[in-house]
């Protein structure tokens, strides 16, 4: 047991030491997990000399979480679009002047005069995506394109439906389907909201993040979910539909930034400006499998991002809903609709 | 009357009466259950399929995805490494709270000190998580110490109340005969600790040391919120992944951590049978 | 005659200075014993406690984080629930009914790893000596991987298409597949399975030294197998049961990940509950106050198992 005990103190060690190596030029980047490509990583250390290490979070709570408290280590952070307008508004990001990049010119004119980030001083794209539904077409042959799917379930869909485990996005579901605004503050609106979301929880299974494999696996057969998610799932179960619901559904973009804290701000800065690079984006999306913000991707992005129904939106599709964060009383709203649907 | 047939029976009746057929009947239905999950996740990883839930072909790419991913590998290393070093103090910390909390009669502090052993137990982890990271924050940024020190630091401090319970358990039963033997036969205290005091708490310490190890092995929420840049731990990695895909190169990884454990503590009982 | 006496008043003096001394150096051990522990802990361990108490009695800051404002709001709000329009406080059962769907879930877990994990201790103890640490081994083995994996992997084996549910079609026993997943059923096992080895280590090692041969003692005074085990066995592994449920119940309270895994995020435990106000429902200060309320009601029940343990210490020699 003691010899035991020594043997694996000095092969702790010898990791300890291995991993803790020392290069010139580091780059801290904290961005979702799963979500970077590897190989783009490589690019960027050989191409700058830099080495790079990537955490992963799993929300943008975790990571605000972290970044609030400071001395994190990190450079680098990927937040969703609500997420760094929170951030701006509390300091937590550094002013990079993105705009005056040598790659900003790549970004598409759409993406720069952003809510969150007006002329993109602290921020460009990462990735974007919209968050819908997607069903299963063998299951329920009707027209997919509407929230009734879920608020007033069909038949053969009730019990077999997943919706994603988080309060913003199933509750602006249910604002949409009743017609009522995003961060909505009026407690009758928000009563009848939390009726018809009870009402409709009989009809669905779980509410679990791991959409992929509950479709997959035929857990369910309807599915709140990411775009990227829905394509995804559609590989293993080819009659899965993504919809694009009349009532509306909900856009999102994560974007690079750097922390105002960041102990390499010139490396940060070198990373932003690679990112804006449309190889490097398209390198992005073929892993990530969302479209990006960069022009000129295109030409390097797999065929099939560039025809899939989740990424290009059908023409008579409503425009995506980015929503904005919400005040505080709002979101203790929301709380206790959420509570009291969980409870 | 009694002694002499134990004395008879003491090869053959004590044996059977050891059995309790229903319990050993119970302890393989446990094993079977307990391996039919670790089962189902080492043929999955020979998985040619990509998910996690359907099979389709053997394949050994998710091994060599495993191999050649740093990243998982790096998070593996990591959380063994944290493990070893947080159980290590954990055990060594908890076995002298417990020699000094237990068979010792009351004294003023007592309840107090255990109470406060067990404190890391009785606060849910997300708590403790967020008050860490301020805690540790400050420290960062007062003493300019960064590293995995302070990980590992987390995690000693929530593994001392698993390793401590079973030592004490175990300490509850020992007899202080023996060490009063020894002390009799002018044995210094750390004399009497290391030779019999020691030996005979070693299942206790080796029991609370496994439950250590397996704590901080698993943990996620507290290892989530206080690692720092490069100590992202294997939970923490799977757990990035559940929102975007698991892929079976998880699979793999755990079915090399269990291999290789399996390897080292076969060594390891091969060597102590050679002393023998 | 004089010097006698002389001689064992000395001796008496002596021998209470020994006695001193020895105490002494008694307490001393015992100090620097718990020195580490008090440190590390005192430290690292209620520091954190502290700031979860001063977080609750503040304000919630936008976006997480808390104002330097002192308020009662979040203890309040455990129990009542203030009232938009004309600011009057009902009573609000939502929580109570997560603490105590928690609490009852922890519960059955840790009576039901008692009841599968004391006959694994058992099992364990009652082999020959040379093959118990292989034993230990061969349980412990499962948990050195990573509970998130073998989570999903217990997904497969109890899922509508997953392995139990193919067998038993396949063999014609049933014709639908049975819903077991996302189920309450679901969760206690995936419960029982995380939390089994804290209740079999700490058993195992109070049972480690059992004299068996007191079973015979009993056997010969004509006690039946079930009174050996209530008389014999029960008493000397009180400990090891009681260290094996407070490690169960305590971590079970506070679980959400194994819960929403296999039940299906559809309800809220305890650390759901929690984590929420940490994360989206940006509420620091309800959910200190939330995870003191637990603390509490956790204290009670570890300073009621102190004293079935502290009854058994006593009246050991």
């Amino acid at each position: 047991m003691k010899q035991k005990l020594l043997h694996t103190i000095a092969i702790s060690a010898l990791a300890l030491s291995a991993v803790a190596a020392h290069a010139e030029g580091k780059l801290n980047i904290y961005n979702w997990g799963n979500y970077t490509n590897p190989e783009m990583v490589k690019k960027f250390e050989e191409q700058h000399g830099i080495e790079v290490t990537l955490d992963g979070y799993d929300s943008n709570e975790t990571m605000l979480a972290k970044v609030k408290e400071g001395n994190t280590g990190y450079d680098i952070v990927v937040p969703g679009d609500y997420m760094i307008a929170i951030m701006i508004k509390e300091g937590l990001l550094a002013e990079i002047n993105a705009s005056e990049m040598e790659n900003f010119k790549n970004v598409n004119p759409d993406w720069v005069d952003v809510y969150w980030d007006p002329g993109r001083k602290y921020s460009v794209p990462y990735q974007w995506g919209t968050t819908s539904f997607t069903v299963d077409s063998d299951v329920y042959g009707g027209d997919v394109n509407t929230l009734a799917l879920i608020f007033d379930t069909p038949e053969e869909l009730k019990g077999r439906i997943n919706m994603l485990n988080d309060m913003n996005d199933v509750i602006n579901a249910g604002l949409r389907y009743l017609d009522y605004p995003r961060c909505n503050s009026d407690p009758e609106q928000m009563k009848e909201l939390l009726a018809l979301l009870v009402k409709a929880k009989d009809d669905w299974r779980t509410m679990d993040y791991s959409v992929i494999e509950k479709l997959t696996s035929k857990d369910v057969d309807l599915s709140q979910s990411w775009n990227g998610a829905a394509m995804r799932a559609r590989a293993d179960r080819p009659t899965l539909t993504y919809a694009y619901p009349k009532e509306g559904f909900t856009g999102w973009m994560d974007n690079v930034a750097v922390l105002s804290d960041a102990p390499n701000m010139d490396n940060a800065k070198l990373f932003v400006n690679f990112m804006m690079d449309p190889e490097n984006a398209a390198m992005t999306s073929n892993f990530a499998r969302y479209a990006n913000g960069v022009i000129g991707s295109e030409e390097f992005m797999d065929a099939e991002m560039l025809e899939a129904p989740e990424i290009v939106m059908p023409a008579g599709a409503p425009v995506p809903d980015f929503v904005q964060p919400c005040d505080q009383d709002v979101v203790d709203l929301y709380n206790q609709v959420w509570t009291r649907l969980k409870q | 009357m009694a002694k002499l047939s134990s004395l008879f029976s003491r090869s053959t009746g004590s044996r059977e009466l050891r059995k309790q057929p229903l319990f050993t009947g119970m302890s393989w239905l446990v094993l079977f259950m307990l391996y039919a999950p670790i089962t189902v996740l080492i043929v999955f990883s020979f998985n040619d399929n990509r998910s996690v839930v359907r099979w389709t072909e053997f394949s050994l790419r998710w091994y060599s995805a495993a191999l050649e991913n740093d990243d998982i590998r790096d998070a593996a290393l990591i959380s063994i490494q944290v493990a070893f070093t947080a159980t290590f103090f954990a055990t060594i910390i908890a076995t002298m709270a417990a020699l000094a909390t237990t068979r010792s009669g009351q004294y003023w502090g007592k309840s107090a000190s255990i109470a406060l052993i067990n404190q890391p137990l009785m606060i849910p982890e997300i708590v403790t998580a967020i008050a860490t990271l301020s805690f540790f924050s400050i420290l960062r940024h007062i003493t300019g110490v960064t590293g995995i020190g302070w990980l590992i630091l987390a995690h000693t401090v929530f593994c001392v109340p698993f390793a401590y319970m079973p030592i004490r358990a175990r300490l509850t039963d020992m007899s202080v005969t023996y060490e009063a033997a020894a002390a009799d036969l002018y044995a210094s205290p750390l004399q009497t600790f290391r030779y019999v005091t020691l030996p005979l708490l070693m299942p206790g310490v080796v029991a609370g040391a496994m439950l250590a190890f397996v704590v901080s092995l698993d943990d996620v929420i507290i290892t989530l919120l206080v690692a720092g840049p490069g100590e992202t731990t294997l939970p923490i990695y799977i757990l990035g992944q559940i929102r975007r895909g698991v892929t079976p190169e998880v699979n793999a990884v755990s079915t090399i951590l269990i291999g290789v454990t399996v390897i080292m503590v076969t060594l390891t009982f091969f060597l102590q049978r050679k002393r023998k | 005659m004089p010097g006698a006496s002389r001689i064992s008043r000395d001796a008496n003096t002596t021998l209470l200075m020994a006695k001193k001394e020895r105490s002494r150096q008694t307490r001393r051990a015992r100090f620097l014993l718990l020195l580490p522990v008090l440190l590390v802990i005192g430290i690292f361990g209620l520091f954190p406690l502290s700031i979860a108490l001063v977080y609750s009695f503040l304000e919630p800051g936008t976006y997480g984080g808390v104002e330097w404002v002192f308020s009662t709001d979040a203890y309040v709000q455990f129990l009542f629930e203030r009232d938009i329009f004309d600011d009057t406080l009902t009573f609000n059962s939502a929580y109570l009914q997560i603490f105590g769907r928690s609490f009852g879930l922890a519960f059955i877990t840790m009576i039901g790893t008692l009841i599968l994990g004391f006959p694994v201790a058992y099992f364990i103890a009652a082999r020959p000596p040379e093959q118990r640490n292989f034993w230990l081994f061969a349980i412990t083995l499962p948990f050195w991987t990573n509970l998130l994996i073998r989570t999903y992997s217990m997904l497969l084996i109890v899922r509508d298409e997953g392995i139990v549910n193919l067998l038993l079609i396949n063999m014609g026993i049933i014709n639908e597949p049975l819903e077991m997943l996302y189920t309450d059923g679901a969760v206690l096992a995936g419960l029982v399975y995380s939390y089994l080895p804290f209740m079999i280590l700490p058993i195992y090692a109070s049972l480690e030294k059992f004299d068996f041969s007191l079973l015979e003692a009993g056997h010969d005074l004509y006690a039946s197998r079930v009174q050996v085990f209530r008389h014999i066995i029960i008493p000397i592994t009180r400990p090891g049961i009681v260290a094996g449920c407070v490690l169960v119940l305590i971590p079970a309270l506070g679980a959400f990940i194994t819960p929403e895994l296999l039940g299906g995020g559809k309800k809220l435990m305890i650390g759901n509950l929690i984590a929420l106000q940490f994360g989206a429902g940006r509420n620091w200060p309800f959910g200190s106050a939330a995870a003191l309320i637990l603390m509490a009601l956790v204290l009670i029940s570890l300073l009621i198992s102190l004293r079935v343990g502290a009854a058994k210490e006593g009246s050991h020699g």
